[in-house]
C-alpha cells in the first residue's frame, strides 16, 4: 500500500476507513477546489461532491497508488463542469493577504492587487490557471505536480513558464 | 526554448541555483536579452503570489466537512428507495388501471387497442433507451471523464 494511504484500510472500505481518507484530504481538495472555482460556497460543495464520486467509484481505483492523485481526477473534472455551469455568476473574493502589515495604506494597496490578481487568474486558461494554484497557493513540488498532471517534470516547469508570463501581461497594465 | 532552460528559469526564480548553474544561465540571459525581461517580469509576478494565499475557512466549517458529505451519501441513497417504491407503486397502479379497462365490458373496443398500441410504444422507446445507454457506457472510452 502506498505511503499516502497508509492508516486506512483501502482493500474493503468501510465508511469509517473512507472518512479518515476524507479527512485526510480535505484541506487540500478544498483549497485546489477554491483556486480553480473562486469561491468558498462552489469549492466546499464541489470537494465534497467529487468525494461521494470517488466513494462510489472505489472499486475503480488502483489500491497500490495515491489515492489523492487519482482524487484530484475527479475533482478536476467536477469543477471543470462546475466551471461550466457557472459562467457570469458572481464570484465572492477567494484569496488574502499572508500576514497584515502595521502600514495601513500598504494593506489597502495589496487588497487592490487581490482585487486585480483574482480577475487576472479568472481570465487565465484552466490548465494555466492549475498549475499557478498548484505550485504558487498549494506550494505542491514538481515532482508532485507532475504526478498530479500526469506529466513530465520538464513540462510542468515549461507550463508554469508560459503560465506566469500570461498572468505577467495581464497584471502588467495595472499591477506591476 | 529547451528544457534545460525551463529548468534553469524555475531554479532562478525559486532561488535555488547553484554557482554552476548560476554561470550557465547568465550566459543564456547573455545570449537573450528578451528572456532576461521575461524572468524579471516573471520574478515579479511570483513576488505578488508570494504575498497572497487562500482564504482559510473557519474551524467549524471543516468539523462539519464529513458530515457533509456522510449526509449526502445517506441522502442518496434514500433517493433511491424513494425512486424504486414509486416504480414499483406506479407500475401496479398502471397495470391494475389497465387491467379494469381491458376487463370493462363497457369500455369501446378501439379504445382499449389504443391502450394496447400506447403501451407497445411505451415499452419500445423504454427499451430503445435503455440499449442505447447501456452500449453507451459499455463502448465510451473517455466514460470516466466527464463532458
Amino acid at each position: 500500500m502506498n505511503d499516502f494511504n497508509k492508516n486506512v484500510n483501502l482493500s474493503n472500505l468501510q465508511k469509517s476507513d473512507f472518512e479518515r481518507l476524507v479527512k485526510m484530504n480535505m484541506k487540500k481538495a478544498y483549497y485546489i477546489a477554491l483556486g480553480f472555482l473562486g469561491s468558498h460556497d462552489l469549492a466546499m460543495d464541489a470537494s465534497q461532491e467529487a468525494f461521494i464520486k470517488a466513494y462510489k467509484n472505489f472499486k475503480k481505483f488502483d489500491k497500490n497508488k495515491n489515492f489523492f492523485t487519482w482524487y484530484y481526477k475527479i475533482l478536476k473534472n467536477h469543477c471543470l463542469n462546475v466551471i461550466r455551469s457557472i459562467k457570469n455568476k458572481k464570484e465572492d473574493s477567494y484569496i488574502e493577504i499572508k500576514t497584515d502589515s502595521e502600514n495601513p495604506l500598504y494593506n489597502i494597496e495589496l487588497k487592490e492587487q487581490i482585487k486585480l490578481l483574482e480577475n487576472a487568474l479568472k481570465k487565465l486558461s484552466f490548465e494555466k490557471r492549475e498549475i499557478i494554484i498548484l505550485k504558487e497557493f498549494e506550494y505542491k513540488s514538481y515532482n508532485e505536480i507532475s504526478e498530479l498532471l500526469d506529466i513530465p517534470v520538464g513540462s510542468v516547469m515549461s507550463r508554469l513558464f508560459y503560465a506566469r508570463k500570461e498572468l505577467g501581461k495581464i497584471l502588467k497594465k495595472e499591477l506591476l | 526554448m529547451i528544457e534545460r532552460t525551463f529548468c534553469l528559469i524555475e531554479k532562478y526564480i525559486e532561488g535555488d541555483l547553484t554557482q554552476k548553474e548560476l554561470v550557465e544561465f547568465e550566459e543564456i540571459l547573455l545570449k537573450s536579452p528578451e528572456l532576461k525581461k521575461e524572468i524579471e517580469e516573471q520574478k515579479r509576478v511570483k513576488e505578488v503570489l508570494s504575498k497572497m494565499k487562500l482564504k482559510n475557512p473557519s474551524k467549524e466549517v471543516w468539523d462539519g466537512y464529513w458530515l457533509g458529505i456522510y449526509n449526502r451519501l445517506e441522502r442518496g441513497l434514500a433517493w433511491i428507495a424513494i425512486s424504486l417504491g414509486l416504480l414499483v407503486i406506479f407500475g401496479y397502479s398502471s397495470y391494475e388501471a389497465v387491467q379494469s379497462i381491458i376487463n370493462d365490458t363497457h369500455t369501446p373496443q378501439f379504445v382499449k387497442i389504443s391502450f394496447g398500441v400506447f403501451f407497445f410504444g411505451l415499452l419500445v422507446l423504454i427499451w430503445s433507451l435503455l440499449r442505447e445507454k447501456f452500449k453507451t457506457s459499455k463502448n465510451d472510452k473517455y466514460k470516466e471523464i466527464q463532458r
